[in-house]
């Protein structure tokens, strides 16, 4: 992606027709289409994962159940017991995200999760859930917590429009904290990678010296891969926590 | 023998995570916390919080100039309301926890 002596960070985030002709007339880009390949290897990972609904699992099975307790565990632990009823969200919440971050990080593919349309909509859909759960459980109750409690009346005017748009912040910062974690790694990558590029056009000296960029690549897939899964996890858990002050009477 | 230094070994962990302020006697480490405890994350996170309310308020601000035809006042009240409310964000997560 960064060719000869500049560097173009940003291009691999452009977004392009594919699939020839059909993509072009549709507008269909390879957001949507790394979405669809997203949500399609998560349901063959569980739908072949559980296929064999043996009593004792194999690996294939065992790692479908543990991804299962463990967000059902979160959901349940962060929530209460109505955390259950949101445990279907949460779970494709959190492995859409994660296929997402991962996918991305093979050669030649495509983050969506970089985008922040992508993680506004996913935080904004968050954000109407909760505001509806909360109307539900609380009822005009709700909006009582916009008033910070033992706090002045005169104050009022002054704490209740900062209450409201720090509520209002939430979907904000949800999407940007994922969106811009994404952006970052894959900016570094690009950096690194061209820096080899730059190097290599120094002879022999450049050739050694490449293989610091390439080293501090490496490293960074493996930070990546963390990063990949503690955005997934972070998104999942503040919905969670979000969803808990929502059903809290 | 397997017990025994399964014990000390607890034990030496409590103490190391005492020592280095991570783990306070008998308060529980919420799930977040546990997750984000290194110094450039919760950096990266309070960055994160004020940003997006000031881009709030500054979004609510021009919003309302816009649609009562004013010039620049909700702007000027709502940028400085989003900032107290980034304020607050960051207070809400670095501030301790609750008795």
């Amino acid at each position: 992606m960064a060719g000869g002596s500049s560097i173009d960070v940003l291009g691999q985030f452009e977004l392009r027709p594919v699939l020839g002709g059909l993509g072009e007339a549709l507008r269909f880009s390879q957001s949507p289409l790394y979405m669809i390949l997203a949500a399609c290897l998560v349901l063959a990972f569980l739908y072949f994962g559980m296929r064999p609904a043996a009593v004792v699992p194999g690996r294939f099975q065992a790692a479908a159940e543990v991804c299962y307790e463990f967000i059902r565990s979160m959901a349940v632990d962060t929530i209460g017991p109505e955390g259950a009823a949101f445990f279907p969200f949460i779970f494709t919440l959190f492995f859409f995200i994660l296929a997402g971050n991962y996918i991305g990080l093979l050669p030649f593919s495509f983050t969506f999760t970089s985008h922040i349309a992508v993680t506004l909509a996913l935080a904004v859909m968050v954000f109407l859930l909760t505001v509806i759960v909360s109307l539900r459980a609380q009822g005009f109750r709700f909006f009582a917590h916009f008033m910070p409690a033992g706090a002045s009346m005169y104050l009022a005017p002054l704490l209740i429009p900062i209450e409201i748009l720090s509520f209002l912040s939430r979907p904000v910062s949800l999407s940007i904290r994922l969106f811009a974690n994404m952006v970052a790694g894959h900016v570094m990558f690009d950096i690194f990678a061209s820096f080899v590029i730059m190097l290599a056009g120094f002879g022999v000296v450049g050739d050694v010296f490449a293989i610091g960029p390439i080293a501090i690549n490496m490293a960074l897939v493996a930070l990546e891969l963390l990063v990949g899964v503690l955005q997934a996890y972070v998104f999942a858990i503040l919905t969670c926590i979000y969803l808990r002050e929502a059903v809290a009477h | 023998m397997g017990e025994d230094s399964d014990e000390s070994f607890t034990k030496r962990l409590r103490e190391a995570e005492r020592r280095a302020g991570q783990l306070e006697e008998g308060q529980k480490v919420s799930v977040v916390d546990k997750e984000e405890q290194s110094l450039p994350a919760l950096a990266l996170r309070a960055g994160t919080e004020m940003i997006s309310a000031l881009v709030v308020g500054v979004a609510a601000g021009w919003g309302l100039d816009r649609w009562f035809h004013t010039r620049a006042i909700f702007l000027i009240i709502f940028a400085l309301l989003g900032g107290s409310a980034g304020v607050l964000n960051v207070w809400r997560l670095v501030k301790p926890p609750e008795q």
